[in-house]
């Protein structure tokens, strides 16, 4: 689908490029720049089985363990934020089994997406070294044929589908990024599906204009969606800020009711509203334009 | 001014050993609000980098950032780029600091925010590295921040997310890091630095009002001593005064004080 001139589908239309086993990758760090919208849709289509891997993650990590959608997930650091720490569910789930998570540090991660985005088999860095991490992972010692420096080479990953939520792309899947790029870039460049799910589509003249920020090519998306506030409760740079009420709220029921808790969550946001738009209806506009208010205080315009 | 909260001593403590003109690679929580204090008073040129990828963010006092990547940490700053980018310019060298909390740490500064108890069958999941591993791994100058307490402060941490020293400086040199070094540790108590010989944690000196066997009652180890344990000083009206206003944005005015630059 890669060469498509209009690759615009709906949230459920892209679910069906990503297949129950995959690994999938999602752009953003944390609550930020999130493919909310996106990852919610693959709870929605019964996706099972997946492997998800995201730098640093965020609740997404817990959804995606109690609702089966993941079996497997792999980062740097998982946690919500200092005011929430560790997701308490996702917590359990490790403690019961540490297998089905898999931890990098930040860097030795982003090598990986970054090694996969080269085309290249691994990339060597000063991470990991005299860490009991290496141990547990994928990873080798490497001396440098010209230095004989000892090194640590990390394995590229090239995930079946890579998932990014941006401010504005084209039809064609042309996508600049505002505020930081996180790994993003990386994540389209390495896949082999790429998803772009986007606050606005504008007109292809209008990224022609700018095409110094246009920091995803379309040649590499195979599908690129519109929808706004498609991050949100997580924050969008520019656009609005993360709804610390809505981590409030998450993180007391999830506390008082554990994985039923967080059944109930999905419920509540992916089930019963049917969609991601009629998920934000019930949130409402006030609190939307709220988030975007704050956000403007943050980011000059 | 009310007295100084033991955080408040710990973060202050830590401001003050960050340069002008150098940059600090920090965590989230009181590193972070060391180093954003220390710009604000001694250190108007310090450079900040934060993990999203935000360099030379100036802090929106009331509006810290709760997570390294969000728009928060970005506010103001010079240049917003990709994380790897971000972690790339410390591999190559271009971090003076590196500042960074720790859940767990043993006598040799290694860190573990990994797991409590054996990782195959683990009491407690942390949350993990982050940056963390990287930042000790790169950044010439290591410190870490974290309250003295003795479940914190170890024998041997169950596992060694960031090392330190590991068991000893040969040890350190022989895993390849050989690029950088730790260099103190900064509690709510004291000031602790690192024996060259051995690479194990030394008191150098007390935080004000504690003594050198309270420090030893909250450490899981025999902490060697420093020849002269100094007594740092206490905070200022000003240091703690900027330092809350940061955290909770309310100004409580006293003629040091500053006005805080904002967007636009």
């Amino acid at each position: 689908m890669k060469d498509a001139a209009d690759k615009r589908m709906t949230l459920s239309e892209a679910a069906q490029l990503v297949q129950s086993g995959d690994t999938v990758v999602g752009g953003g760090c944390c609550y930020s720049r999130t493919p909310w919208a996106m990852l919610l849709e693959l709870v929605r289509a019964e996706r099972r089985g997946l492997t998800l891997a995201r730098n640093l993650m965020c609740y997404e990590s817990e959804l995606f363990l109690a609702s089966e959608t993941a079996s497997k997930l792999v980062s740097s650091w998982v946690g919500i934020g200092l005011r929430w720490g560790i997701p308490k569910v996702f917590r359990e789930y490790v403690e019961r089994d540490p297998s089905i998570y898999e931890e990098w540090s930040h860097l030795s991660f982003g090598m990986r997406l970054m090694a996969g985005s080269m085309g290249m088999p691994f990339l060597p860095t000063a991470s990991l070294l005299g860490s009991d991490l290496l141990d547990r992972l994928p990873a080798e010692h490497i001396r440098c044929p010209f230095t004989d420096q000892l090194l640590v080479a990390v394995p590229a990953l090239v995930p079946d589908v890579a998932l990014i939520h941006v401010q504005t792309a084209d039809a064609r899947g042309n996508a600049q990024i505002e505020g930081p790029a996180y790994m993003d870039v990386e994540c389209a460049r390495a896949a082999n599906t790429v998803i772009v799910t986007a606050e606005e589509i504008v007109p292809s003249e209008a990224i022609v204009r700018t095409a110094d920020r246009t920091v995803i090519p379309g040649f590499v998306v195979d599908a690129v969606v519109e929808v706004p506030f498609g991050s949100y409760p997580h924050e969008c740079h520019g656009r609005y800020e993360a709804d610390f009420d809505h981590f409030d709220g998450y993180t007391e029921m999830v506390t008082r009711e554990g994985v039923a808790g967080v059944q109930a969550y999905l419920e509540e946001t992916v089930t019963a509203p049917g969609s991601f738009a009629a998920f934000l209806d019930t949130v409402g506009a006030s609190r939307l334009l709220e988030q975007r208010r704050r956000a403007r205080e943050l980011v000059a315009a | 001014m009310s007295g100084a909260t033991p955080i408040e001593l710990m973060t202050i403590a830590g401001s003050r050993l960050l340069r002008d003109g150098r940059v600090v690679f920090a965590g989230v929580g009181a590193p972070l609000e060391a180093s954003v204090l220390a710009k604000r008073l001694h250190a108007p040129s310090l450079t900040i980098v934060l993990e999203g990828g935000s360099i030379g963010p100036r802090m929106l006092p009331g509006r810290l950032p709760v997570s390294t990547n969000e728009m928060r940490a970005a506010h103001d700053a010079f240049m917003l780029t990709s994380i790897n980018d971000l972690f790339l310019y410390g591999q190559r060298g271009h971090y003076d600091y590196g500042f960074i909390g720790a859940g767990q740490l043993d006598q040799y500064g290694n860190v573990n925010t990994s797991y409590i108890g054996d990782p195959d069958a683990p009491k407690v999941r942390l949350p993990g590295s982050g940056g963390a591993n990287d930042i000790v791994s790169s950044c010439c100058e290591v410190m870490i921040m974290t309250r003295h307490e003795p479940r914190r402060f170890v024998e041997r941490v169950d596992f060694i997310t960031s090392p330190g020293y590991l068991n000893g400086p040969e040890s350190r040199r022989s895993a390849g890091l050989v690029r950088n070094r730790p260099v103190a540790v900064v509690t709510d108590m004291a000031l602790l630095g690192f024996d060259e010989k051995t690479g194990r944690l030394r008191l150098d000196a007390l935080q004000p009002g504690v003594t050198e066997e309270q420090v030893h009652a909250n450490t899981g180890f025999e902490l060697l001593v420093s020849e002269a344990i100094g007594e740092l000083p206490p905070p200022t009206d000003q240091e703690l005064a900027e330092l809350r206003w940061l955290r909770d944005g309310n100004r409580i005015d006293t003629p040091q004080t500053r006005e805080v630059t904002s967007a636009p």
